[in-house]
């Protein structure tokens, strides 16, 4: 069941450039979330800023009771986020909200790819997963955008970086990675997160290798309640197909659902 | 039971308080059950419905603006068929009212969707002629006061339940699109839907919204909700819904003031989905303090 939270503040800390990492105190959903699920957020301390923000879950500890939030700083909403202090004032959040990715019991091993600001929820499927054998495709901008690497170098049995500059890994877009070993190791399911032009990359991959393909989709998006019908995609197959609400029928699509053509 | 009387009639149908989920804001209600006890509000006016299912525009579709959101939803909505066979029972296991909010492209549409509405358990039919984010249809017919009357009078003339219109402020003078729906037999008044507006990306120098423009809400326009409002009070006999902006109790009274028997809750949902709840105890405590002990004595009590 979802429910609203008023969260503390734990910690609040720059990760990488434009990138940060808050820690709050949510007992309730650091039991009940999903990977891929996402909470929304009041933007604290300026009404004029409306709309709750949604975040995915970066990270949970059960024990202590909290979250980790890894967002990053685009507008005023999120810069406001990023100057709060632990402890300075609590925080008005839904959740956990959506759908998030699904795994099977008969799962042995699993590929997450993700890119920039979608590598973050892909931190808390290689936690909640990590008895599976974990293979992991991060890309970034450039080193100073790279985050967590070493915590997915602990849950995951490899990892490949790749950068669009060179400074990190391997220079070159993720999916060039992902396509040079897809062919021969074959993994049973894959889990992305990202930019639109890697997710249709990544899409087109897992139909040419038939390998089934989780993808987590993000739009601008009003109550997360599925009330509004602001945050639409468009799902189903070519000729046949709808605009579902990426908070409540997603976020986490199946690729093959997913009609990019649609996207303006 | 004590504390003040809250219940408030339109049309005949008695809402337990005057407390309204705006149409667009609050979809068939039921997504907002693990939030709000759905007995403990007014009346909801459902998502706007089509004759047929309707996709709606492409994204996106919303862009929060100062103390606004801009939306271009495009009325997307599973259709009328489906609202009355699916959503409505699931509605109409709670005390509150059910208002249809119906949405033709011509008049022809608005009575067929008004004739699959009779002996259905709808309480009110909301006409929506002020959309403006559809090409055909919508707003378009809620600028002329000629057009307003001729799409009232024949939805009247087939609709069983109370007919409530929903005014655009994207016209020269609200008064006369208020008394020409009035004078077509309209039985409430609802008003205001969204302002026309856009927003510009300026570093792919595209509008923010797929639709290019958008509707405006939010405590933005609650000026001029309230003008509207009052002004439209000022010129019919029947029942005015207010909206427009209300975030707090305090804004709910200042509709009732100007003329409001009822105050519709709307881009406040998207905020919180708590917001009618909590505009609604406001408005108990508000009235409390002032020793009000009906809510009679506030609708149209501005002082001049």
């Amino acid at each position: 069941m979802k429910k609203r939270i008023i969260s503390p503040i734990i910690q609040n800390i720059k990760i990488a450039h434009g990138t940060y990492k808050m820690t709050l105190f949510a007992p309730y959903i650091a039991s009940n979330v999903t990977p891929g699920q996402f909470v929304h957020i009041k933007i604290p301390r300026d009404s004029s800023l409306l709309l709750r923000r949604p975040i995915s879950v970066n990270g949970v500890d059960k024990n202590n009771g909290t979250i980790d939030l890894v967002y990053r700083v685009v507008g005023k909403g999120t810069s406001l986020l990023s100057k709060l202090k632990p402890n300075e004032l609590d925080l008005d959040l839904l959740g956990p909200l959506g759908n998030g990715y699904k795994v099977e019991e008969n799962i042995k091993s699993l590929w997450l790819v993700g890119g920039g600001c979608g590598v973050a929820p892909l931190k808390l499927a290689a936690q909640k997963w990590s008895n599976l054998d974990i293979t992991a495709f991060l890309g970034f901008k450039n080193k100073s955008e790279a985050y967590q690497i070493d915590d997915f170098k602990n849950l995951c049995s490899q990892v490949f970086i790749s950068t669009d500059d060179g400074s990190l890994g391997e220079k070159g877009f993720i999916t060039h990675i992902l396509i040079k070993h897809i062919s021969e190791l074959r993994p049973k399911l894959i889990l992305g997160c990202g930019p639109i032009s890697m997710l249709k990359i990544l899409k087109q991959i897992s139909e040419r290798y038939d390998v089934p393909c989780q993808i987590s989709l993000e739009e601008r998006m009003g109550c997360g309640m599925g009330g509004c019908f602001v945050c639409s995609c468009a799902i189903g197959i070519k000729d046949s197909w709808d605009y579902k609400k990426v908070c409540t029928d997603g976020p986490v699509f199946d690729s093959r659902e997913v009609i990019f053509d649609e996207w303006p | 039971m004590n504390g003040p009387n809250l219940s408030v009639e339109i049309a005949g149908v008695t809402l337990d308080n005057p407390i309204v989920a705006a149409s667009g804001t609050f979809g068939f209600g039921i997504e907002y059950s693990d939030y709000v006890d759905l007995n403990k509000v007014g009346a909801i006016s459902v998502k706007g419905l089509t004759l047929e299912p309707r996709k709606g525009n492409p994204p996106s579709r919303i862009v929060e603006t100062p103390s606004g959101i801009l939306n271009s939803v495009g009325l997307q909505n599973p259709g009328i068929d489906h609202f009355i066979n699916h959503d409505l029972p699931m509605l109409k296991q709670y005390r509150t009212k059910v208002i249809a909010n119906i949405n033709g492209k011509t008049i022809h549409e608005y009575c067929q969707m008004a004739l699959k509405l009779q002996n259905t358990e709808v309480d009110f039919i909301e006409l929506n002629i002020s959309c403006p984010n559809v090409s055909q249809g919508g707003v378009s017919f809620g600028t002329d006061p000629d057009m307003v009357y001729r799409v009232t009078k024949a939805v009247k003339c087939c609709c069983q339940q109370p007919l409530i219109v929903k005014l655009t402020p994207n016209v020269r003078d609200i008064k006369e699109v208020a008394h020409a729906a009035e004078e077509a037999g309209a039985d409430a008044i609802s008003l205001i839907n969204t302002l026309v507006g856009m927003a510009i990306d300026i570093n792919t120098r595209k509008p923010v919204l797929a639709n290019v423009t958008g509707g405006l809400s939010g405590p933005a326009i609650k000026p001029v909700a309230l003008y509207m409002v009052w002004q439209v009070a000022q010129t019919v006999n029947i029942p005015i819904i207010g909206m427009g902006g209300i975030m707090t109790g305090e804004d709910a009274v200042e509709f009732i003031l100007a003329g409001a028997t009822a105050v519709a809750v709307g881009t406040a949902n998207l905020v919180s989905p708590t917001a009618m709840l909590d505009v609604l105890e406001e408005l108990i405590k508000y009235m409390e303090n002032h020793d009000i002990d009906d809510i009679h004595q506030l609708i149209g009590g501005l002082v001049l």
